[in-house]
């Protein structure tokens, strides 16, 4: 633990005022129902953002628009200055730089824990397969469970694949993570594991997005945290005023919702 | 004592699956019955009594099968009016094959990707020259006097081969979001689909030469080659989509979100997972397209069926029919049995655990 306050300073400082991403007025409906209202935000590099709200309130859609799985209709994205639009190149290069980790995991059954890693540098990044191998093999050990690399995803408990699946996220060396509840799934005594690699991610300088409900990573990994409702977001502050000082009615009734127990 | 033990476990085990209430034992009863009337007399008939050696029917003392018969046409079975100095090409073609596919079955083999490229690409080739000769010094052998089993055999596996990169692209297509490539996937696979094959091959034999220009004709294999292919890819498309669908959505999304390009996406994580799981619907589409190749008999081709019902009619040979079906239905149940059981085999090979 001791170790975390120790080096959060150090990360702080490296936070610039270099936006990697930045969203204005992006409006997104699926039919009818509109998810995403009018949303405005800056990432700056090597900030850490963790996005909470009630289910429904379009923050996995959110974060779902930046690597374009999703498409938004009205509004502009900027990843590192470039911005997505439909056009295929566009979303591809973007995504090369983007890393995401899903909240099932989505490792490929049919491959090994190392195909799974090697899979995207060997096709994308067009990395000979003993690079490839080497590289991934380091971020397994970095997510500690090299051991597992000759095993199929189904062989592996929830948490060990949901490390594996940021480390074959991590292959690509992207400058972005997004994490789409990446706990949500995982029986408790899971989600520690998984907790620990983003915050050593998050040691490291990586940016990160990140959809939770933990707040206890929020207030140790945070820059900010962003509370959405109704496809807005409705409050934006540091991790501390954030929960010690919430200003809106809705943010004090999610948080009293999930810190009651 | 462990013999002892044995017999009431067998006892225990008939009480449970063959006894285990009045129906069951009136069913067991019943199938016993059935299993009594039928076996002893068809193994009397074919291998009891049955004649095996011989050159005429006299050879057959007609109390059991007279397989004489069979051996006295197995070339024509086997190769249909294939001259015979020349069914050496035919023979060597199959030791070819069977060369290059027993070392994919053997696991340790290290060039498997190699050797599966030589059978799809360079195999028929080497095949198709010596089939047809005309070239190399081989005499010309028309494909009109091709038959029997080679025949059935060339059918089915250029259909088989053929149809199933067709098939994959058509199911691709029909859930492609560009509107007019799965329109065009959607309007052939039910054109296909909704035709008999039977049909398929009459208008490639008589109709289809109707439309060329004068002078232009395609061999009639060819034509019916074609036919069994687009028929059976149709076939296929449809039980690749159903696998296809059943490839979680979160797949393509971590492909994609990998920055993996659509070929990609497809060929490295969702069609694998999509055609292990269809395997049974794939086999079972080329056992139904092996048995179906029987139909070339309407448009004038002689494949195994057809060659057991020519020699069925010839004058000194008559009566014999019976044991012609038999031997035919065997070699077809043969095939059809192996390739059922390798598709268990590879079933069982690609469970990954998920």
């Amino acid at each position: 633990m001791s170790e975390q306050v120790d080096v959060q300073p150090n990360i702080e400082q490296s936070i610039s005022n270099d936006p990697m991403i930045k969203l204005n007025g992006v409006h997104k409906w699926f039919g009818d129902f509109h998810v995403l209202k009018d949303i405005n935000l800056t990432v700056n590099r090597g900030e850490r953002i963790v996005i909470c709200g009630p289910s429904g309130s379009g923050k996995s859609t959110l974060i779902r628009c930046i690597n374009h799985l999703e498409e938004h209709q009205q509004g502009q994205i900027f990843v590192e200055g470039t911005e997505l639009t439909g056009d295929l190149k566009h979303v591809e290069q973007i995504r090369r730089e983007v890393g995401m980790v899903f909240q099932q995991f989505n490792l490929f059954p049919h491959l090994t824990i190392l195909d799974n890693l090697t899979l995207a540098p060997i096709w994308v990044r067009k990395l000979p397969k003993k690079e490839a191998e080497e590289l991934a093999m380091k971020y397994l050990e970095r997510v500690k469970i090299p051991e597992q690399a000759n095993k199929y995803p189904g062989q592996l408990s929830g948490g060990q694949q949901q490390r594996v699946a940021i480390a074959r996220s991590l292959c690509m060396n992207p400058k972005i993570m997004l994490f789409d509840e990446p706990t949500s799934a995982l029986d408790p005594e899971m989600i520690k594991e998984v907790l620990d690699a983003m915050i050593e991610l998050a040691h490291e300088g990586m940016t990160m997005l990140c959809v939770t409900h933990e707040m206890g990573f929020a207030k140790t990994v945070a820059n900010r945290v962003i509370f959405m409702d109704e496809g807005q977001i409705i409050e934006e502050k540091e991790p501390i005023e954030f929960f010690n000082n919430p200003q809106n009615d809705r943010t004090k009734l999610f948080l009293s919702q999930i810190l009651a127990h | 004592m462990s013999l002892n033990g044995k017999s009431i476990d067998l006892l225990r085990w008939m009480k449970s699956n063959l006894f285990s209430s009045s129906l069951n034992t009136l069913l067991t009863i019943i199938s016993l019955w059935i299993i009594y009337v039928s076996v002893p007399p068809f193994i009397q008939w074919a291998l009891l009594d049955a004649n095996w050696v011989g050159s005429s029917r006299d050879d057959c003392s007609r109390e059991g099968a007279c397989w004489v018969y069979i051996g006295f046409w197995f070339k024509q079975i086997m190769y249909g009016r294939y001259p015979e100095t020349e069914v050496w090409r035919v023979n060597v073609s199959y030791i070819l094959l069977v060369g290059a596919l027993i070392p994919l079955f053997i696991s340790g083999f290290k060039h498997k990707g190699l050797l599966t490229l030589f059978l799809l690409f360079v195999y028929p080739i080497i095949s198709y020259f010596l089939f047809i000769g005309d070239s190399f010094g081989l005499p010309l052998v028309e494909t009109s006097l091709w038959g029997g089993l080679f025949l059935t055999l060339v059918i089915s596996l250029v259909g088989i081969v053929a149809s199933l990169p067709i098939g994959i692209l058509l199911a691709l297509g029909r859930r492609s979001s560009m509107p007019i490539v799965s329109a065009i996937s959607i309007g052939f696979i039910e054109i296909w689909r909704g035709v008999p094959l039977i049909t398929v091959l009459f208008m490639s034999s008589v109709m289809f030469p109707l439309f060329l220009p004068e002078g232009m004709n395609f061999d009639k294999l060819i034509r019916a080659l074609v036919g069994v292919m687009l028929f059976s890819a149709a076939y296929i498309a449809e039980v690749v989509r159903g696998g296809l669908q059943a490839v979680p959505k979160g797949q393509i999304e971590a492909a994609e979100a990998l920055g993996m390009s659509y070929w990609n996406t497809m060929g490295l994580i969702v069609m694998p997972q999509a055609l292990k799981m269809v395997i049974p619907g794939i086999v079972n589409s080329f056992i139904a397209l092996f048995k179906d190749t029987t139909l070339v008999l309407t448009i004038g081709l002689f494949d195994l069926l057809g060659t057991i019902q020519i020699i069925g009619t010839n004058a000194d040979w008559l009566g014999f029919h019976i044991e012609g079906y038999v031997f035919t239905a065997f070699i077809f149940w043969a095939f059809c049995f192996g390739m059922s059981r390798y598709s268990m085999h590879l079933e069982k090979k690609l469970h990954t655990g998920h």
